[in-house]
């Protein structure tokens, strides 16, 4: 009985295959949407969390300045910091696995006839133990190298392209404002990074270098921390301030003239934001699938109205009342589980489309799929309720008689 | 006391019953719709019985009450008064799931207006009384085949009420309401919407139906034509039995 009523439904809803589909439009909208944000949401979470992480595990960013302005900013009123404060941070703070200087500027880099506008970072090789950053050919800096300031470079991959081409690097001198520094190894890819900028696209030379011959002066933009293995970053983010304090002469009184930040602090940033983001979708996916369940009401109850002729005979037939309703009630859930099924492919392909454009990962999500699907019965069985109930007790002289 | 129900031909003793015992019992019935001044008596005390296989025709002016005769021989309605004994169950006091049961189980229904589904095959339009009995699948195409074979209507299974005209609408009816083997047939104005070659076809359908099978046959009818098919004729005038010479109106 079941299944006839269940084909009997379906029959119902292709005779009038033009209704049926504006019908549902309500609730494939709503469902495609929400699949499609939640995928799409949980693949660009993973990205940035994924380029968080590959950062360099357990590490601090420390800039000068009270708020943390992203990557690209610095405070123009506090003052910078100076390699003495990076010895001293090696030296007295025990958890501290590597200290990094760095400072950058964009430069034209040049080599022949090829020249590419490019990130030139002063740095120490902590930075590529900080960064957890491998080379692919050549050699890190010399303790020599760095100590002394000499024209080395380290470049990224896209440099490499832009200014190499296919050649070798190694040994060959590039020149940067007027400078000739020998490189002396490549780093590995990282890639695009969630932010959109190419992390590949950069050049390392030694801290004393980038000082003495490109920026003239003895600062230190931003620190790079990575905490021991075991040792919470909370502590040595702690430790840090405490020691950057007393160097900096800060009273007790005062606040803080730079900040550390965590990196996992960004992650939990960006996860709570997520989450605020899934709140709201889930509000838009419930007026959405309100306004869908509405319309299947509206329509059911036309199709109860049209039909009544039709529930008369049934009823003259010998139809129960509980037969009557469960026609109406499946064929009510039957629309809106369509509907949901058709907003679940849509918002699939719409996610999977949008993932490939935004170049982040796609993450089937099982969970907001079943649950728009028993979303969308559940508004068939609920809207569909009134109007098979009203068909159930219709009178069967009176639905006979119904022009 | 809960009156004895028999809803269904297993509980049933109806072809058991004694020659005397009527399927169908009238005694009292009046039918009175609306209330208080707008009060109108349809039917005003109506007292009759019909045997198992009896053909009746049941006539009378417009707004006589025959209509509302037929919907509560048909358990479609309960009388306001009196009493309704189909098979010897109180109809009047049986729940609207029972008094559907009765129609599923020992009636068939034609109507003046066919009351086809739209935009389904004949076959399934027949198929319909049995779904609702449960008939497995095979068996149920089967009997629905059948029944369209015994109203002439072979060959036609697959067309859809708009494609076949008034006539051929109406076998298909007749098909319906004989498919399952009904105790009853109950027919308001079968031809009233056909011409007169067409009305003569379906009496001799009914006809067929009531002596062959032993269908118990009631028919309103405006014309003296097809009443002169059935056996016996019911007249109703102002809501009550105006043929007082019929030996059979009174109870036995
Ligand atoms: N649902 C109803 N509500 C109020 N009055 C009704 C209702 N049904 C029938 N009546 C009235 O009851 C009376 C009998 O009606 P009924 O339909 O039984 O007549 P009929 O003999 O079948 O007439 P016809 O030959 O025109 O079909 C009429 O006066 C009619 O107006
Ligand atoms: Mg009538």
């Amino acid at each position: 009985m079941i299944w006839e009523t269940f084909l009997l439904a379906q029959r119902e809803i292709r005779r009038n295959v033009l209704r049926s589909s504006l019908t549902i439009l309500g609730i494939v909208i709503g469902v495609a949407a929400v699949i499609t944000m939640v995928t799409l949401g949980g693949g660009a979470t993973a990205q940035v969390t994924k380029d968080i992480s590959s950062l360099g595990s357990n590490m601090l960013l420390m800039r000068p300045g009270q708020g943390f302005r992203g990557p690209g900013g610095a405070s123009s009123t506090s003052p910078m910091f100076k390699m003495e404060d990076v010895e001293a941070l090696s030296r007295e703070i025990s958890g501290l696995a590597a200290v990094a200087p760095s400072s950058n500027r964009i430069i034209q880099a040049i080599y022949g006839n090829e020249n590419w506008s490019t990130t030139v970072t002063g740095t120490t090789n902590a930075f590529l133990e900080v960064r957890n950053w491998a080379l692919t050919s050549g050699r890190a800096f010399t303790s020599a190298d760095t100590r002394a300031g000499k024209a080395v470079c380290i470049i990224g991959s896209t440099v490499r392209k832009e200014l190499f081409g296919g050649l070798d690097p190694l040994g060959v001198s590039i020149r940067l404002q007027k400078l000739s520094f020998q490189v002396i190894g490549v780093l590995e890819s990282k890639g695009q990074s969630s932010f959109g900028s190419d992390q590949d696209d950069v050049v390392l030379i030694p801290i004393i270098a980038f000082q003495r011959r490109i920026a003239g002066n003895q600062d230190v933009a931003s620190i790079y921390l990575s905490a021991k293995d075991g040792v919470s970053t909370e502590k040595v983010k702690k430790d840090v301030e405490t020691l950057m304090r007393e160097r900096r002469r800060i009273g007790n009184d005062q606040d803080d003239d730079f900040n550390v930040r965590d990196l996992k602090e960004i992650i939990q940033a960006l996860t709570s934001s997520t989450r605020v983001l899934t709140a709201l979708l889930a509000a838009v996916a419930a007026v959405s699938l309100l306004v869908g369940g509405i319309g299947i009401m509206n329509i059911m109850l036309v199709s109860v109205t049209e039909r009544t002729r039709e529930i008369g005979t049934r009823l003259a037939i010998g139809a129960l009342e509980k037969e009557v309703l469960m026609q109406f009630l499946v064929e009510a859930v039957v629309l809106s589980c369509f509907g949901g099924i058709i907003g679940i492919i849509l918002g699939l392909s719409a996610a999977l489309a949008g993932a490939h454009a935004l170049n982040i990962p796609f993450l089937f999500n099982l969970k907001i799929v079943s649950l728009a699907f028993v979303f969308s019965a559940a508004v068939g069985v609920i809207f569909g309720y009134f109007p098979a109930r009203k068909a159930a007790r219709l009178n069967p002289i009176e639905a006979l008689r119904h022009e | 006391m809960k009156p004895s129900i028999q809803t269904t031909p297993q509980q049933s003793t109806g072809r058991d019953l004694p020659d005397n015992n009527p399927i169908i019992n009238v005694k009292g019935v009046t039918k009175v719709y609306g209330t208080g001044s707008a009060a109108m008596a349809a039917l005003r005390g109506v007292d009759f019985f019909i045997r198992q296989g009896e053909f009746v025709a049941v006539m009378g002016p417009s707004g006589s009450g025959k209509s509302t005769c037929m919907n509560i021989l048909g358990c479609l309605d309960i009388p306001s008064s009196g009493q309704y004994l189909f098979q010897g169950a109180d109809v009047g006091r049986l729940s609207r799931d029972q008094r559907a049961l009765l129609r599923r189980n020992f009636l068939g229904f034609v109507f003046q207006g066919f009351n086809l589904l739209n935009r389904t095959s004949a076959l399934e339009n027949v198929e319909l009384p049995l779904i609702y009995r449960g008939t497995p699948i095979a068996e149920r195409k089967e009997q629905a085949k059948e029944a369209l074979r015994s109203v002439g209507l072979s060959g036609w299974e697959s067309h859809t009420p708009g494609e076949l005209s008034g006539g051929q609408q109406q076998r298909v009816a007749i098909a319906r309401a004989i498919v399952t083997h009904p105790r009853v047939l109950l027919a308001d104005e079968p031809t009233g919407n056909l011409d007169s070659a067409r009305s003569r076809e379906i009496m001799e359908l009914l006809t067929v139906f009531n002596r062959e099978m032993g269908i118990t046959i009631i028919m309103v009818t405006h014309e003296s034509d097809m009443a002169a098919y059935a056996g016996r004729q019911i007249h109703f005038l102002d809501g009550v039995i105006a043929n007082g010479d019929e030996p059979e109106r009174r109870q036995p």
